[in-house]
């Protein structure tokens, strides 16, 4: 349990409030039709499920019930920061290409 | 410590060395050093671990077997979950396996000579609702279909049979029905981890406590060894038996497995006189509890849906099962709590196991149980050694392999599996 900032409303609120989307920025194959079975079910179900930071959405769905994304730390529950899903886009790619 | 000689639990060997005030009994698994390689290397030893480590060396005639332990042995899953056993499972695939597991564990304190303590006092699955009992009817047949044990019963007969349960129609989610099967129970969960590393250490397998696996020496698309924190371990076969880290130990494979890591609460109540003789399970309100032979209520809550590996869970979700089963058991309003905890489990998508080769040659994974591998332990550990020992699946997990997230042959027990274990 743990507070959650949401960028939309800007408040930090109660963890009950919000429902869990799972990994974030999971970019589903533009032309289906063309990729392998093993691709579509890699993008379907397979999952980093890190022991560390870990990219994820969040619904705020006694609130506002935007989505968003938080970096959490999976070992601690430590929040490294939410961001609107653009916002957060940035971040996320930036870390990457660093 | 090595070298000792596991000679036979009896009447009689308790009977004289109780005369001798206990004084002489050996160390039920040898702790050996670990040697430079193996033939077969299992990671973790929890329940599955330890299980697939015993039937790889009794059933295979392994010789060459090492089971390794980041932390304690039986210090995890094994340790925190609820012990119920059943299988009354929905699908064909699923119902098998875990009654291949039920069948051994009706077996299993005579087959281990260690008293696992496996009570078969009945598992109830409530139905709440119109649609609850018509699922309960459909899985109660499909379980007949697979020579499961298994019955409906209705609100009258389940208040027969558990005195204390509210089945009055005024409660928030009415009892309507339930599935019974007399064949599911409890069972001692530390004593089988004990049992199993102790009959694996007779057939000569070496368990290694405190070893983190750290690294995988992976060559042309073949294992070769792990790298641990006690130094080099070469391997012909890996088996990953590792619950809620697998994904870990599958990054450094890189693969990618299914899986979602949560924490699942668990907690116990203060001791009682006796006063429920069997396992009672409500998906719908969500709340599952059995009575353990020390008195207290033994209580399993939901999993937080986020990902997490930190031991421990939210407040809200025990509040959440501790309403429910006051709900069922209003006499249980003003029992205390002992103690609560967590684990992680790793949850597949399709709520089934992943038992598989994968596509690294002699890389295996048994994993995906999820909220509920306690009652498949025997099972898991018999048939995931044949498929190290073969390198092909036993006949009873070739359905539980990682390729059907590829080909879409899930198997979907979420009816049966849930959370509620």
């Amino acid at each position: 349990m743990f507070l959650i900032h949401c960028p939309h409303c800007g408040e930090a609120r109660e963890e009950e409030e919000f429902s869990y989307g799972g990994e974030a920025f999971i970019a589903r194959p533009g032309k289906p039709a063309e990729i392998g079975d093993e691709a579509w079910g890699d993008y379907l179900f397979m999952r980093k499920n890190p022991k560390g930071w870990h990219w994820e959405m969040w619904g705020h769905a006694t609130g506002c019930r935007k989505w968003f994304v938080v970096k959490r730390h999976t070992a601690n529950h430590t929040i490294a920061g939410s961001w609107t899903l653009t916002e957060g886009r940035k971040v996320y790619d930036a870390e990457a290409t660093s | 410590m090595s070298g000792i000689v596991n000679k036979d639990y009896s009447f009689w060997s308790l009977f004289t060395k109780g005369l001798r005030h206990h004084e002489g009994w050996e160390p039920a698994w040898r702790s050996p050093e670990p040697q430079k390689s193996y033939d077969f290397v299992i990671v973790g030893a929890g329940g599955h671990g330890l299980a697939t480590a015993y039937y790889l060396a009794k059933e295979h005639g392994a010789k060459s077997v090492v089971v390794l332990e980041k932390g304690y042995l039986g210090g995890g899953n094994t340790a925190r979950n609820t012990t119920i056993v059943r299988s009354n499972y929905l699908w064909d695939d699923a119902a098998l396996l875990y009654e291949h597991a039920l069948k051994l564990w009706e077996g299993l304190t005579q087959d281990l000579n260690f008293n696992v303590m496996f009570s078969q006092r009945g598992v109830f699955n409530l139905g709440h609702t119109l649609q609850d009992m018509r699922d309960i009817e459909r899985r109660v047949a499909s379980n007949n279909l697979n020579g499961i044990d298994a019955l409906v019963l209705d609100a009258r007969e389940v208040k027969e049979r558990i005195p204390l349960i509210d089945t009055s129609k005024r409660a928030r989610y009415p009892i309507l029905g339930a599935s019974l099967q007399p064949r599911g129970g409890v069972a001692r969960h530390d004593a089988v981890a004990w049992g199993f590393a102790r009959g694996a250490s007779k057939y000569g397998v070496d368990i290694i406590e405190n070893c983190e696996v750290v690294g995988m020496d992976i060559a042309d698309g073949r294992i070769k060894g792990l790298e641990t924190t006690r130094g080099y371990i070469g391997a012909s076969r890996v088996g990953c038996v590792a619950a809620g880290h697998s994904s870990v130990l599958a990054a450094m494979a890189g693969i990618r497995l299914p899986l979602e890591s949560h924490p699942l609460q668990a907690l116990v109540s203060e001791s009682m006189k006796p006063c429920l003789d069997t396992v009672v399970m409500s998906n719908a309100v969500h709340g599952y509890l059995s009575q353990s032979d020390k008195g207290e209520l033994v209580i399993g809550a939901g999993i937080d849906h986020f990902n997490s590996y930190a031991q421990r869970g939210s407040p809200h979700v025990i509040e959440h099962t501790a309403a429910a089963i006051i709900e069922m058991f209003p006499m249980f309003s003003r029992l205390r709590m002992n103690r609560q905890w967590g684990g992680i489990v790793d949850t597949a998508p399709d709520a089934c196991p992943i038992i598989s080769k994968t596509r690294v040659k002699g890389l295996y994974f048994n994993c995906g149980w999820g909220t509920g591998g306690f009652k498949a332990t025997p099972g898991s550990g018999h048939v995931f050694a044949h498929t190290l020992a073969h390198d092909e699946p036993h006949p009873l997990n070739a359905a539980f392999s990682l390729d059907r997230f590829w080909s879409g042959h899930l198997i979907d027990e979420h009816g049966a599996a849930g959370v509620a274990h």
